[in-house]
């Protein structure tokens, strides 16, 4: 038996699939093979290592040398220069900052928990498809304490001391979550997991299940053992085929070591898990919606009471959680909530995954401390801004917020950014440079709206449409001061009318936009000229 | 026939129309489903026949106009609308000679805009039928396009 000498992590994720990740891989072990190195030297695949739009991307270790934008031409290179003598391949090199998502494989379990890496503990470090790996790394161990050890109620009480919030977007306290549908007596209950990501620009969810699947699966069946429930979905985005077989797969390996099913850890909890495909509706990711959808239905949010966690699926008791909460949870229950609410801020606890994009230099996906400041994600870990100088950034996606330089320093947490009247959302973080500009991003956003709105309410299925013909008025050159009055008070108006976050989020988009660039917005109306040449003030219709 | 053979596959639960909807138009040459396929849908679920169009229609993927052999979806969200991906969209519907919406005369292509993909880091991006290409300048969407034409996939 010869000794493995060096690692090569390879990240295998839609981004770098696309880049042609698969080749890569294919000629890495042709040439290991021919050169003699396949026991030496062992190629791992692993989820994501929060590098996107470089190419293919692999981690050489023990060195901690990453490489972006690999080619099967460079392979040998990189097997002579690098593997073989021990000499990296400089113009390959990474060299932004990496280590917030990836993890040395020097650090030992100790270190690791003093990191700020919860949910992407494993991500780009074991291999998303063995549940092995899993289990070598403390997985399904606080799956297995909760079942031996704990009470539900305990297990409920753990998660409101942590102060965990819900990571979809709303930041509902997680654990009252809970407690509402834990005492009903009403049986069955369910567990769903919400991944029907649709907020544009995130895709962390994506990359969750796509890089540690096991452990949403551990924190689901926790969640289900604290609320009573013994069967589970998982509603995934049709889109995401990659994240829908990973965790396919994982679902069946946990089924048969048994950590799934009948009596899990020889207790009298059993649990199952199913996966349903969503079908291309951004509305779905609304909990009353993605409940219909499960159903067969229509995605039409319900009117809100009852609550799902009181009449939910097929009417009965429903907790309806996101992917990077329940993925939370095993760390909670293993190094109890105190260390939790150590991380983060006081009532913000834990650590937020953002998936960072736009004009910078290094889009791609962190996990940081609740609290950590826009400039500090722009700057210390997404390369600064590219293409110009910062202009803003859309925050929480579509529904959203735009922040624009004076708000760089705002810790980025529930609260703080709701002193601004912002919100957290889903974690996307959309940086625009001064070349781009806000009517036609607001113009693009409102036809999202419009184009999402599912039509079961008036204000909204109404609003949208017309704030949308407002924008475009605006954009086209035909805008009049009382458009703009009109979209901001029809907004306002649907912000408490409308009956699902849908319709109540364009408001926020749009006094943002005011807010900040209010100059900006009436050189359009007044002057007719859009200074970024991008708006087409022909009036051409162009959809 | 195709479709009852489909609908044998599955349990008579509403809960499972919309993979039915799924099934069914993968299993169509034009990528959609038809009047017919939704009234037998509806016998089978013993469901109203506005209940199943009601569905069919609200979901974004399925379709119920014939589509051309590939479907291009080309992602207009921020991000890639950020990226640049209205220009891409020009390129399209030149290359193309239609209009987002609308499918080639030889039922080739399929032309129309999704909201995000989820892979915006590689904006901006499209999908065509379960291929996703990303980081699309120009030059590289006209070779894709080629490349289908040729049949070279």
């Amino acid at each position: 038996m010869s000794l493995i000498t060096k690692y090569v992590l390879i990240s295998i994720d839609e981004d770098t699939l696309i880049a042609g990740a698969r080749k890569v891989e294919s000629e890495l072990n042709r040439i290991l093979a021919e050169q003699g190195l396949s026991s030496e030297i062992m190629v791992v695949e692993t989820g994501t290592m929060g590098i996107m739009g470089k190419g293919v991307v692999m981690l050489i270790q023990p060195d901690d040398v990453t490489y972006v934008n690999v080619t099967p031409e460079d392979v040998r290179e990189i097997v002579s220069e690098h593997l073989l003598k021990g000499r990296p391949v400089k113009r390959l090199q990474f060299t932004g900052k990496v280590d917030q998502s990836v993890i040395s494989f020097r650090e030992t379990a100790q270190e690791l928990k003093k990191q700020n890496r919860v949910v992407l503990a494993n991500s780009g470090l074991i291999d998303p498809e063995s549940i092995d790996e899993y289990i070598a790394v403390n997985g399904y161990e606080a799956l297995g304490k909760a079942l031996t050890a704990h009470k539900p109620e305990e297990i409920i009480d753990m998660v409101k001391t942590s102060g965990l919030r819900g990571r979809g977007g709303a930041g509902f306290p997680t654990g009252l979550k809970w407690s509402f549908t834990a005492p009903l007596k009403n049986t069955p209950k369910y567990i769903v997991c919400n991944a029907d990501e649709g907020e544009p620009g995130t895709f962390k969810d994506r990359l969750i299940m796509e890089g540690d699947p096991h452990k949403l699966i551990e924190g689901m069946a926790i969640a289900a053992y604290a609320i009573g429930a013994e069967k589970g979905f998982i509603y995934i985005r049709g889109e995401y085929a990659l994240s829908i077989s990973r965790t396919q797969k994982a679902i069946e390996d946990a089924r048969a070591y048994g950590l799934l099913g009948k009596n899990i850890f020889g207790t009298s909890f059993s649990f199952d898990l199913e996966i349903k495909k969503g079908a291309g509706a951004y509305v779905c990711g609304e909990e009353t919606a993605l409940i219909n959808s499960l159903e067969g239905g229509r995605g039409n949010p319900r009117v809100k009471p009852p609550f799902p966690g009181v009449k939910g699926l097929w009417q009965q008791p429903t907790v309806v959680n996101n992917v990077e909460t329940l993925s939370n949870i095993p760390s909670i229950i293993l190094n109890g909530p105190e260390w939790f609410k150590s991380i983060g801020t006081e009532k913000s606890t834990g650590t937020k995954v953002y998936t960072i994009l736009g004009h910078v230099n290094n889009p791609g996906l962190i996990e940081v401390e609740m609290g950590t400041t826009l400039r500090d994600i722009i700057y210390k870990y997404a390369g600064g801004v590219k293409g110009g100088k910062f202009k803003c950034a859309l925050v929480g996606g579509a529904a959203g917020a735009f922040l624009n330089e004076e708000m760089l320093d705002v810790r980025m947490d529930y609260d703080h950014l709701g002193e601004y009247k912002a919100v957290l959302g889903s974690g996307a973080i959309l940086v625009m440079n001064e070349e781009s500009c806000i009517v036609d991003m607001l113009r693009n956003i409102l036809f999202f709206f419009k184009h999402e709105s599912c039509g079961k309410c008036s204000p909204c299925r109404i609003g949208t449409a017309q704030l949308y013909s407002l924008a475009d008025k605006i954009y086209s050159g035909k805008g009049s001061d009382e458009d703009l009055e009109q979209m901001l008070t029809l907004s306002e108006a649907m912000s408490t009318t409308a009956l699902c976050a849908l319709g109540q989020s364009p408001y926020l988009v749009i006094h943002t936009a005011v807010r900040f660039f209010q100059d900006e917005i009436e050189e359009h109306i007044r002057r007719k000229v859009c200074m970024k040449d991008i708006c087409r003030m022909n009036g051409a219709e162009r959809r | 026939m195709k479709r009852k053979e489909i609908l044998r596959k599955y349990e008579a639960k509403p809960d499972n129309l919309l993979y039915i909807l799924h099934d069914i138009q993968d299993a169509s040459p034009y990528n959609y489903v038809t009047e017919e396929d939704m009234e037998e849908i509806a016998d089978f679920l013993g469901l109203p026949y506005s209940k199943v169009y009601g569905t069919a229609t609200f979901y974004s993927m399925i379709s119920q106009k014939p589509r051309g052999k590939h479907v291009i979806r080309l992602c207009d969200s921020p991000p890639c609308h950020l990226m640049g991906s209205e220009s891409i969209l020009d390129i399209l519907k030149e290359e193309l000679g239609i209009d987002v919406g609308q499918t080639t005369p030889d039922m080739l292509f399929t032309l129309e805009i999704t909201s995000c993909l989820g892979v915006c880091g590689v904006a901006p991006a499209m999908m065509i039928d379960e291929e996703v290409f990303g980081n699309l300048t120009p030059k590289k969407l006209r070779k894709i396009i080629k490349d289908y034409r040729e049949g070279n996939v």
